[in-house]
């Protein structure tokens, strides 16, 4: 297949809530691989927006917080709507994903006949989790399971690669956290093709601090049911 | 009908005065032609019972709960979760337009780099 090591086609998403200490350097070290980068910033009151755009990220801005999910599908639309655009990937901007997981995602959808492709922890040992959080993750994804078919072994992996195609049948709805359940759905509505590929989630003390707290699956599941 | 005046015009000034709010324009034609008949027939239903209150204890009898009271009680509790469900309804969608136009706004207005490399 036809490698592009510019990667000039394929733009990074990356959803931005107050993170002006890391997200300079998550943009930056991204940039050395993948030249578009789009930060959508959730309506951050720190200096995050300055911090992107020193990093050399374009960055759209909600006039208000709307959530992770409200920005993944704004900063979609926005690099659906570049010129050039053919694939898509979904990063973090704490630094917990590695952009080499990110490259080989893309190389998989320029290689391989899939629409999507999903970072998941647990089909190698490298991530550390804590057995709780396995736990729950674990059952999310059973849930998951029974629920839409897509069968995943890592729920709520924010790491993601879309073709375009995947990229606009996606249609994220749920604006907060519930958005990672939302696709797998999605993908199982869309027929997309998928596959997983081993990630590293580096939890830093950073991203320990900030984090996803095991209260939101509590969160998660009543923004899924009570519509 | 003339015992317990003053609660008694109290109350029906309190549903005259909703009745003129809802006689308000706003809205799509035909729900909302449907919702102000309803709340019209119910605040009638209100002021006749005010009036002659005899016919909510008939009532409750015929339908097999013991006293008016409890009756209305049910009815408050009936309308009070009705309103609560279409009040987040209407949350829910009034959210995802607000969504649709902040995402319009942000796609509108990108800001770019400094080109240095």
């Amino acid at each position: 297949m036809d490698r592009n090591p510019s990667n000039a086609d394929t733009w990074l998403v990356i959803p931005l809530y107050n993170e002006s200490s890391v997200v300079r350097d998550v943009v930056k070290d991204a940039r050395v691989t993948f030249p578009n980068i789009v930060c959508v910033d959730d309506g951050s009151t720190d200096a995050s927006v300055a911090e992107a755009l020193a990093g050399g990220a374009v960055v759209v801005r909600h006039p208000i917080n709307l959530g992770q999910g409200a920005a993944l599908q704004t900063g979609l639309e926005f690099a659906l709507g570049r010129p050039g655009a053919e694939y898509f990937v979904t990063f973090d901007s704490d630094g917990q994903h590695q952009v080499s997981d990110a490259l080989a995602m893309v190389e998989r959808l320029r290689a391989e006949p899939y629409d999507i492709i999903v970072g998941s922890r647990f089909l190698d040992g490298r991530t550390k989790a804590g057995a709780l959080k396995k736990v729950v993750l674990r059952m999310a994804v059973l849930f998951e399971r029974l629920s839409t078919g897509v069968r995943l072994t890592d729920a709520h992996n924010g790491l993601r690669a879309l073709n375009r195609h995947a990229a606009t049948s996606l249609r994220i709805h749920q604006n907060r956290m519930a958005h990672a359940s939302e696709i797998v759905a999605q993908i199982g509505e869309h027929k997309l093709r998928y596959a997983e590929q081993p990630v590293h989630i580096v939890y830093t003390d950073y991203s320990r601090a900030k984090g996803q707290s095991l209260w939101n699956s509590v969160n998660i599941l009543s923004e899924l049911f009570i519509k | 009908m003339f015992d317990q005046i003053i609660i008694k015009v109290l109350l029906i000034a309190a549903f005259v005065i909703f009745a003129l709010i809802l006689m308000k324009p706003g809205g799509s034609a035909r729900t909302q032609a449907i919702r102000t008949i309803t709340l019209l027939i119910l605040l009638a239903a209100a002021i006749y019972a005010i009036v002659f209150p005899a016919v909510i204890n008939d009532l409750a009898q015929a339908v097999g709960v013991g006293r008016g009271t409890d009756l209305l009680l049910y009815a408050f509790l009936i309308v009070f979760v009705a309103n609560a469900l279409t009040t987040v309804r209407k949350r829910r969608a009034q959210d995802a337009q607000i969504t649709q136009l902040a995402r319009q706004i942000a796609i509108r207005n990108p800001e770019f780099p400094e080109p240095t490399d």
